[in-house]
């Protein structure tokens, strides 16, 4: 048992523990701050899997970001300091089918391609985790440049969204 | 090869004391791993100490005053130690209908994340904990973590000032982490990579001299990170009674008070090392003793420009604080971006870095002016709406008029 | 390329310590004597009224949002930057139109008046 392997398990079962507390938790805060912990498990595993880059990028996207963004949201909607949700599906059959649907789709996924999965033929340097080849890649018209443009499209858009059903009314 | 005292000391003096140990005692990486931020980690706590004196004294100093001189002597030299023993003694008052995990967890977590900025940061050439290609990066990401600690801290009191204090917070957090990021963006797009000890190095021209504009967005961005004036309308004691750690006693408040002064320090080291020249100075490659002491220097000097922004500006209102980011600090940043990117890019490549650095600071100074021009311009014109507004029967005379200038100070 | 990052867990872990050590001495220190008026909760020195909510202003939720875009653009900037000195100066050009698509998503925002802290 190598110190990797000690290190993966602790950090699956923190992000793991983390997930099961985000959906069964009645505190609606505790959740969301389980669900941060949960991304800070998931960047302990892209590091592990050697993307520093993409590990950092989770940590101020997500964590530093997005997560605020839902504890606001769910400040905004909810009385916070008062705890009472019901942790349970007031559908528990529906529920029930979707959980099992998907449960088999990812195992029938898993099952289906894991022994045929060969490392891809990425070039040496990007294994590596260069930043720099990332940055080239963005931008060159060969690679990725479009995508790149259009995600500046798509986050215009979801502020002008937003703004649209968030904006205050001016007699508040 | 045997332990000697002499090449003991001389390795102590070159600062290659890790490679000595390995090659003596063949002793494990990760132990000299921990020693290294055991010293670090030591280092900086006591100097929060040796800082928080500082302050005192400077502050004092500013307002005329003499500051600490009774506790050790005339210059009051053993005072925090004083007060750090005080807090220990202090009782753990625990707010009824805390949450038990989340109020406990808050000055852990931002004392901890205060601590792991620094290990990343080069103090000599050689002399890093861990020059990750992703440094600057996961900076930022740090100081993301400590934004949620103080989430835990202000829901945990179960005290709704706390709560609102701590939002409050995070929004000016927050807002301020924009114009930051993207001003560091520039120093990397100069240098060609994130990792801090290849900035130093590229740094042949200090950075403040090639995009001082730059500099001064990511001063004003640290200042309200950090929650100093004239930001600190969230410490202020008259408006919310001390924010988010209000239900906090004894040496759990020293806990944040100690995070907000490794970060100070923090900052002051991140400017020095990205703007600075870091360790920079002339013999620094040759005795690295020497970039350690260039490096303590300009950080205590930005830590004493720091300090004198305190002693000298008024605070701002919230509303100001937010204004001034996004209206002014944001599209300026975004426009500094952009004029460096072009610039760089359009001279020739061999051309020297001082001729270089000439451009970008006549580039820097034009957009920083223009800026304050446009800006000088448009609060001259609300004004004057505002004076039209008040007396609808006088007709505003073209340039300065005697109404404009009495019109109230707090027309925003 | 992971050993820079064991230094980082190896950091993290070893941290802990170092607000442990102050906290526990004062926990080991310090006097105990608690009692339900010490206890209450802090309100400038009057009795709690009503249920512990506060009103939440949507400004806050705006600014966050905000943010969450500026974030996404900075990480999309950040290897850019990085890979500068390796670019052409067409890359500038698409560097300039993601920025000014950005800047006008900030200009709208500030002409709906969402940026204003009521």
């Amino acid at each position: 048992m190598t110190v990797q392997q000690v290190v993966f398990i602790i950090i699956s079962a923190f992000t793991l523990l983390s997930a099961v507390i985000v959906v069964t938790d009645r505190n609606l805060f505790r959740s969301a701050i389980a669900l941060m912990a949960s991304f800070l498990g998931v960047a302990g595993l892209y590091i592990l899997l050697d993307a520093g880059f993409l590990a950092v990028a989770q940590i101020i996207v997500y964590i530093g970001a997005i997560s605020i963004l839902i504890i606001f949201a769910i400040m905004m909607t909810r009385r916070m300091m008062q705890t009472v949700e019901s942790p349970f599906n007031p559908r528990p059959i529906s529920g029930a089918i979707a959980a099992v649907g998907v449960c088999a789709l990812l195992i029938f996924i898993a099952v289906s391609t894991w022994p045929d999965v060969e490392a891809a033929n990425v070039s040496d340097i990007v294994l590596r985790g260069s930043v720099s080849q990332m940055g080239l890649f963005l931008v060159s018209p060969d690679a990725y440049v479009i995508p790149f443009e259009v995600a500046s499209v798509l986050l215009l858009a979801a502020l002008i969204g937003a703004v649209a059903i968030a904006r205050p009314e001016k007699d508040s | 090869m045997s332990f000697d005292v002499i090449d003991f000391l001389e390795s102590l003096f070159k600062l290659t004391v890790a490679d000595y140990l390995r090659q003596v005692f063949g002793v494990p990486e990760w132990i000299i791993d921990v020693v290294q931020i055991f010293i670090l980690a030591t280092f900086l706590l006591l100097n929060v100490l040796i800082l928080i004196w500082l302050e005192r004294k400077l502050i004092s100093r500013f307002q005329d005053r003499i500051g600490p001189n009774r506790v050790g002597g005339r210059y009051g030299l053993l005072q925090s130690v004083a007060d750090a023993l005080k807090m220990l003694t202090k009782e753990f008052i625990t707010p009824s209908g805390a949450d038990r995990i989340a109020y406990n967890l808050a000055p852990f977590i931002i004392v901890v994340s205060a601590l792991l900025m620094w290990a990343v940061i080069p103090f000599a050439p050689g002399v890093v904990g861990t020059d990750l290609n992703v440094g600057l990066f996961y900076i930022l990401a740090v100081s993301s973590i400590s934004v949620v600690a103080l989430l835990l801290a202000g829901w945990g009191s179960n005290n709704k000032y706390a709560l609102l204090g701590a939002f409050r917070s995070v929004a000016q957090l927050v807002s301020y982490e924009v114009p930051m990021v993207l001003a560091l963006l520039i120093p990397i797009m100069l240098a060609g990579s994130m990792s801090l000890q290849r900035i130093v190095y590229a740094q042949e021209v200090w950075y403040i001299l090639v995009v001082p504009l730059s500099a001064i967005i990511f001063l004003i961005s640290a200042l309200a990170e950090l929650g100093r004036t004239p930001f600190d309308l969230l410490e202020a004691e008259s408006e919310i009674v001390a924010g988010y750690h209000i239900e906090y006693s004894g040496m759990k408040w020293g806990m944040f008070m100690m995070s907000e002064f490794i970060n100070a320090f923090f900052m002051s080291a991140l400017f020095t090392t990205i703007y600075l020249g870091g360790w920079r100075g002339p013999g620094a490659v040759e005795y690295p003793l020497l970039g350690l002491v260039y490096f303590s220097i300009k950080t205590f000097l930005i830590l004493f420009v720091l300090i004198w922004i305190r002693g000298t500006f008024p605070r701002v209102r919230i509303d100001q604080l937010l204004n001034f980011n996004w209206k002014f600090l944001v599209p300026i940043t975004l426009v500094l971006i952009m004029a460096v990117a072009l610039i760089v890019k359009l001279l020739p490549d061999d051309v020297s870095s001082w001729v270089l650095a000439a451009v970008l600071f006549m580039a820097n100074l034009a957009i920083g002016l223009g800026a304050l021009e446009i800006f000088r311009r448009s609060a001259h014109r609300q004004r004057q709406a505002v004076e039209a507004a008040r007396n609808p029967g006088t007709a505003p005379v073209a340039g300065t008029s005697p109404e404009a200038h009495s019109a109230p100070a707090s027309a925003h | 390329m992971l050993s820079d990052w064991q230094f980082i867990l190896l950091f993290s872990v070893i941290a802990l310590v170092f607000p442990g050590a102050p906290i526990l001495i004062a926990q080991l220190i310090n006097p105990k004597k608690p009692n339900p008026i010490k206890q209450s909760t802090y309100e400038c020195g009057v009795e709690t009224v009503g249920d512990t909510w506060i009103q939440f202003k949507v400004q806050y939720y705006i600014f966050a949002l905000v943010f969450v875009v500026f974030d996404v653009e900075a990480v999309f900037l950040f290897p850019i930057a990085a890979a500068f000195n390796q670019l052409a100066l067409f890359a500038v050009m698409e560097i300039i139109l993601f920025v000014v698509i950005l800047l006008v998503a900030l200009g709208y925002v500030w002409r709906k008046g969402a940026l204003e802290w009521f």
